[in-house]
């Protein structure tokens, strides 16, 4: 129980960190790519992802910075991707919106809704055929479920069958569009409850909750041979695309906002600590971990870009 | 040792000896082991590999094209099957936006070798939905090999070579061409992903065809010889990348280029082998380039307004004479391909 929720921590303070650094240097206009923040969605990137074997796979969405440092808990190629320099993983051809990290199992983000849910369903295809016993979480927000693909991806891995856990981070809102104005069925939940899967609910923030749930789910699947489907609510705290909050905008409004940040995954997380560790060793932990992102932004800072000669490489293999 | 087998069973061969030499390699898509495989080309493949390596799947190109990408991604080597290339449009999205873009986007870490081959139907009341070849499409993206052998030899050495190649090829055949029949080597050589055959030699006139349009190509050469008219057929093959190389030492032999195009002309393949030419071959140009292709409206179903739509040899005939200022040759003796012979429905 200690050490799981000292690790959970870590996660959480890693991707909240690694978004305050984007944050505040963002306006120095040197990370030159589309931002879409995890920040607010903590909880479901760390508690998914620590559930998970190292050699798991995930697959995410143009939002994907949390489960990025979740899943690999780097931060050196993260920030040069951002910077768009030469050491990043796609040397600054994919930037915020495409991360990859294939030794850490994160095979493919997308900046296109609803596109990597299908590709989970390969993949899981490919470890069944392979009989390695791992696992594809594919993660996409609810905006996905009005996606064709999604039925089209749920409905073939339950059919065939395939070892794959679906994700649905919901913030409620598609880009800017409520769930109201987008779903013509009452809950996702029950609807999924009608295909041959395993369904699993949270609002938590708590990460922890969302670690025993995720568990839960891997065992269906390795029970059942059936896929699980995760629906977790969350709420985004910033702007569709930037780094800022965007209550003024009309759309949404603070209060609601107020609520959930009442119970912030990184607070939450934190205040339970204090039932095994000191403030000072809290403190620790955390500082070792703004160390290692300060360092990592400055080495990105610094770094080449990538010569003309790299855009044509990469092309064809 | 090769031996006369048909096309058909030539992408069967090279299918089959694929998956014997490569458990990784699988065949899937709507139909492929259903009873009619495919026009026979997936047959004997359950049988002999098991549902796990060739399925048929429910009706969802978009997420079973995304479905190769994972796979391919995991090490795999799929097979997605379209028994015609229009449906393969709905698969556009991850074809373009995923497959298309992985290797790069991931700084060449990953890699997506899969073939996804599509059928270009023809005849028989085809209509607008089951005749599109969109091969420019598919060659206008980097990052995806696109291909259209059109002879049963070629069909199979490109497909092996297609399945074990690392990147993503879209392979194109044509309905009618599965009963061509040809010599076939009996072994598993490949022929190159990048380069154009020279069908049939000649001196006067350069025919550039793709898919279907050989066999039209060189039926018109066959004639045109009798009266004295030497045509080279070039196949182009290769759609991307593209060897424009073999085309324009031709185009520099003869002088005159006619392009014949299994498509529409607007906006078309024919153009980017015409730039090509036009590049390459100014001063040797006898003529303008000549496009043929596709009548610029959609493939109507009845037979007689088919008959309009398509070109054929008769049309490569008429543009050589233009080209070479010589009388119409009396064409009223001479046997043209019709599908009737081979091809009674209702595919």
């Amino acid at each position: 129980m200690r050490n799981l929720n000292i690790e959970l921590y870590r996660k959480l303070y890693l991707i909240r960190k690694s978004e305050d650094a984007v944050r505040r240097d963002y306006s120095n206009d040197k990370m030159k790519t589309p931002m879409h923040m995890s920040t607010g969605g903590e909880a479901i990137c760390a508690g998914v992802c620590h559930a998970l074997a190292d050699s798991d796979q995930i697959m995410g969405t143009y939002r994907s910075h949390g489960i990025y440092l979740a899943k690999t808990g780097e931060t050196d190629q993260f920030f040069a991707e951002m910077f768009g320099r030469a050491t990043g993983m796609a040397k600054g051809k994919a930037g915020s919106m495409h991360l990859t990290a294939p030794a850490d199992g994160l095979i493919c983000t997308s900046a296109i809704v609803g596109t990597t849910i299908p590709v989970a369903v390969g993949a899981a295809y490919a470890n069944r055929q392979q009989q390695n016993d791992r696992i594809v979480t594919v993660f996409f927000g609810d905006g996905a479920i009005d996606e064709g693909v999604f039925w089209e991806s749920v409905n073939s891995a339950c059919v065939m069958k395939l070892p794959v856990l679906f994700v649905c981070e919901d913030n409620d809102i598609a880009v800017h569009i409520p769930g109201k104005d987008r779903h013509g069925y009452r809950s996702i939940s029950e609807v999924m409850e009608r295909f041959k899967c395993s369904v699993f609910n949270s609002d938590s923030t708590d990460a922890e909750v969302i670690y025993n749930l995720t568990k839960d789910a891997l065992n269906a699947i390795r029970e059942s041979g059936r896929p699980s489907f995760m629906h977790l609510k969350y709420f985004r705290y910033l702007e569709h695309v930037g780094v800022n909050e965007d209550f003024n905008q009309g759309y949404r409004g603070r209060a609601e906002y107020e609520k959930w940040r009442a119970r912030d995954p990184i607070e939450t997380q934190r205040s339970k600590l204090m039932k095994w560790l000191k403030e000072g060793e809290i403190r620790g932990i955390e500082m070792e971990i703004e160390e290692r992102i300060e360092q990592s932004v400055k080495k990105a800072d610094i770094a080449p870009f990538s010569g003309p000669e790299a855009l044509y490489e990469d092309v064809l293999a | 040792m090769s031996r006369m087998i048909t096309y058909r069973d030539a992408i069967q061969e090279a299918t089959a000896e694929e998956m014997r030499r490569d458990p990784g390699v699988f065949t899937y898509g709507i139909d492929v082991a259903d009873h009619k495989r495919i026009f026979n080309s997936t047959r004997g493949l359950v049988e002999e590999f098991g549902k796990d390596r060739c399925f048929s799947t429910p009706l969802a190109e978009d997420a079973m094209t995304g479905f190769g990408l994972g796979a391919a991604i995991n090490g795999m080597r799929p097979i997605h099957v379209h028994m015609r290339v229009d449906f393969l449009l709905l698969g556009m999205n991850q074809l373009v936006n995923m497959i298309a873009t992985h290797h790069y986007g991931s700084g060449g870490a990953m890699k997506v070798p899969m073939v996804i081959r599509a059928i270009i139907g023809r005849g028989w009341g085809q209509s607008y939905q089951h005749s599109k070849a969109l091969h420019s499409w598919f060659a206008h993206v980097p990052g995806l090999k696109v291909v259209m052998p059109s002879t049963p030899r070629d069909a199979k050495g490109m497909l092996i070579a297609a399945i074990r190649d690392d990147n993503p090829v879209v392979f194109i055949e044509h309905r009618w061409l599965y009963d061509a029949e040809g010599e076939v080597p009996e072994d598993c050589s490949t022929i190159s992903l990048e380069g154009a055959r020279v069908l049939r030699a000649g001196n006067d006139v350069t025919v550039v065809g793709t898919s279907w349009m050989n066999v039209e190509a060189v039926r018109a050469a066959q004639i045109l010889e009798k009266h004295g008219v030497s045509v080279e057929v070039v196949d182009v093959r290769s759609i991307a990348p593209f060897d424009s190389v073999t085309i324009i030492n031709s185009v520099k032999k003869t002088g005159h280029c006619i392009v014949a195009d299994n498509d529409w002309v607007n906006c078309g393949f024919s153009a980017e082998i015409a730039t090509n030419v036009y590049e390459a071959c100014y001063k040797q140009l006898k003529s303008p380039v000549t496009r043929i292709g596709y009548a610029p409206v959609h493939c109507p179903c009845t037979r007689p307004l088919e008959d309009e739509f398509y070109p054929n040899a008769i049309d490569i005939i008429r543009a050589v004479e233009a080209k070479l200022s010589i009388n119409p040759i009396d064409l009223s003796g001479e046997d043209f391909y019709t599908y009737e012979n081979k091809f009674k429905g209702p595919f």
